[in-house]
């Protein structure tokens, strides 16, 4: 198996503050993994320092075989990696296709700025991604101010998995959705691992957790202190590891 | 409910803004219609002479509005198109000024020192254009590079534009433009030079790129920087796209009046601002449309010339415009909080 991602020492400091330090990680490809962790065990942090939210303190990563320094979301986007974000990033007065080509849309003509564009070609393109992650929109027409936080996640989720074509970052996406509509996302996951696109997810959500992911890595305080198969562990192991009452990192086990 | 099980996935029909301008416009021209009848025992909207004349009032200004409406799509405000309606209006005209009046010499032209009269039409125009696309482009930098509030940056060019004109002719008309300038204002050419103005820019909205970025930029600048639109860059261009239909606004009004006066176009900003709040373009950004200004434009136009055809006092008019300009804001606020909670 190839690896996909790969960091070294991966460190983030925020002044004084040692959010993210000495990170090893690495994910294959078609590999799903899941990051857990207590608020502030540094996840998130994690998370911007792969796609270059922030520029890291210290360490390496690897993409895809390369090693690479994102300047931002952008060039990561550029490079295959999609990233889903806590607040969305989706225009609420733009319509389904709209959303999901913002800043790739199709052209018809192409006349600079004023190029026309091709709706047509959009809409199918949107009914096509909807369906290949089972995302159910009565009215992709409409803008998607008016659809529930479900669809809107929804939405954004079909886009990552539109465009990202070697690594899905999700970053809480069912934090602030209500039963059936985290159903609806995590079918959209099981899709995407039947696709074998290689997934990133970080959760609160342990029976989540277990439900999707092949491994499951723990942070804690800014550490990786473990990473297990998700067969080889459970509910208990890990909330242990959360906690700090169990660690395989000798260097962070005295925390 | 039978069917608690199956998923709320419906979504609500999408109640267009449009038509909550169209539903407002068919209701005021039913009251002025009435109260023409009541007070002067005559038809209003029936005359089409008073239609014509109404049209005409409102079409310059309403070629401003398809500007204005395109930058508070995007999140902001143009205070400063009536000042460059008269500083476009002062200078394009000087370019366009004939070196005759009724078979003698017109000395007092602008540049009759230089010569410069009797030049093609196409040079007071490329002027005005230039200018206005000038100042829009110093309008959008200022927005979107030095990130100053849109309402002080077009607010500082509001003021510096009137001086312009001011300075231009240290206040005095030009007058005696060719008849080809003159042609441009004549009879119901500004009307057709408005309508051709707002179906290009409703299809440029509605089908291209710069409509999605324009949209996008309105709705949530954050997504559409992260999407990789170059959201400082269309900005300007959106800036410079007002500040050159100003321009024309500018020809055409100094056109119409035969002379072009310094004083030209005062609170013509806020007229095209109400038009395009009228019309339901909401003042948040993100939505709104060329259509729904028209539609505002109308409801504008009926209110004034329905207030002079009642022979309301012009004194009584400005109050009232003042209010209904606060009232449509007071509906875009009230529509923004029934959205917030979900309604």
């Amino acid at each position: 198996m190839s690896v996909i991602l790969k960091t070294e020492g991966l460190t983030k400091h925020y002044g004084g503050v040692h959010a993210l330090e000495n990170a090893d990680f690495e994910l294959q490809a078609g590999e799903h993994v899941a990051i857990v962790g207590d608020n502030g065990a540094g996840k998130s942090t994690f998370v911007r320092q792969i796609t270059g939210v922030e520029t890291r303190s210290a360490g390496k990563i690897w993409f895809d075989g390369q090693e690479v320094q994102f300047s931002g979301p952008l060039e990561a986007r550029e490079a295959g990696m999609e990233c889903v974000f806590q607040n969305l990033a989706l225009a609420d007065d733009l319509d389904v296709p709209s959303n999901l080509f913002l800043g790739r849309e199709k052209i018809l003509f192409n006349l600079g700025p004023f190029s026309i564009l091709n709706r047509k070609a959009m809409r199918a393109a949107t009914h096509e991604a909807l369906q290949r992650t089972a995302v159910k929109i009565p009215n992709i027409l409409n803008p998607i101010r008016n659809m529930s936080g479900g669809q809107r996640q929804c939405v954004a989720i079909a886009r990552s998995a539109t465009f990202a074509s070697k690594l899905i970052i999700m970053d809480e996406p069912t934090a602030a959705l209500g039963v059936q509509e985290t159903g609806q996302v995590e079918n959209i996951i099981k899709t995407l691992k039947s696709q074998g696109i290689p997934l990133i997810l970080v959760s609160h959500n342990l029976r989540q957790v277990f439900d999707l992911v092949d491994r499951i890595v723990v942070f804690r305080r800014g550490h990786i202190v473990a990473s297990l198969k998700r067969d080889e562990t459970d509910g208990n192991d890990i909330v242990s590891y959360i906690t700090g009452v169990k660690s395989q990192n000798a260097a962070a086990a005295y925390i | 409910m039978t069917d608690t099980a199956a998923p709320a996935i419906k979504t609500k029909r999408v109640w267009p803004t449009e038509l909550n301008a169209l539903i407002g416009l068919i209701i005021i021209a039913v009251i002025f219609e009435a109260l023409a009848w009541i007070v002067r025992e005559r038809t209003f909207l029936g005359n089409l002479a008073i239609l014509r004349i109404m049209i005409l009032q409102v079409a310059v200004v309403g070629i401003i509005a398809i500007g204005v409406t395109q930058v508070i799509i995007t999140g902001g405000i143009d205070l400063s198109s009536g000042s460059i309606v008269g500083a476009t209006a002062i200078i394009a005209t000087s370019f366009g000024q004939m070196s005759t009046r009724n078979g003698q010499d017109f000395t007092n032209a602008v540049f009759w020192a230089q010569g410069w009269v009797d030049l093609p039409l196409v040079i007071p125009l490329l002027v005005g254009l230039m200018l206005g696309i000038l100042a829009g482009v110093i309008n959008g930098s200022l927005v979107a590079y030095a990130k100053i509030p849109p309402f002080i940056a077009t607010l500082g060019m509001m003021v510096s534009a009137r001086g312009v004109s001011n300075w231009w002719t240290r206040g005095e008309a030009v007058s005696n433009p060719s008849e080809s300038f003159i042609a441009l204002g004549q009879g119901f050419t500004p009307v057709y030079i408005f309508a051709g103005l707002a179906i290009l820019f409703q299809l440029i909205l509605s089908y291209t790129l710069y409509g999605k970025r324009t949209y996008a930029i309105g709705s949530n600048p954050a997504a559409a920087r992260m999407s990789g639109i170059n959201v400082e860059r269309h900005l300007v261009l959106v800036y410079a796209i007002a500040g050159m239909l100003a321009a024309i606004a500018g020809i055409v009004a100094a056109s119409r009046q035969l002379t072009a006066q310094a004083g030209m176009g005062v609170m013509y900003e806020l007229d095209a601002i109400a038009m395009a709040v009228i019309g339901g373009v909401s003042l948040v950004g993100g939505r709104g449309s060329i259509i729904g200004t028209f539609l505002g434009m109308l409801i504008f136009g009926i209110i004034i010339s329905g207030f002079t055809f009642l022979r309301v006092d012009a004194y009584y008019q400005e109050m009232i415009k003042g209010a209904i300009i606060v009232f449509a804001v007071m509906a875009d606020v009230w529509r923004q909080k029934r959205r917030a909670m979900g309604a």
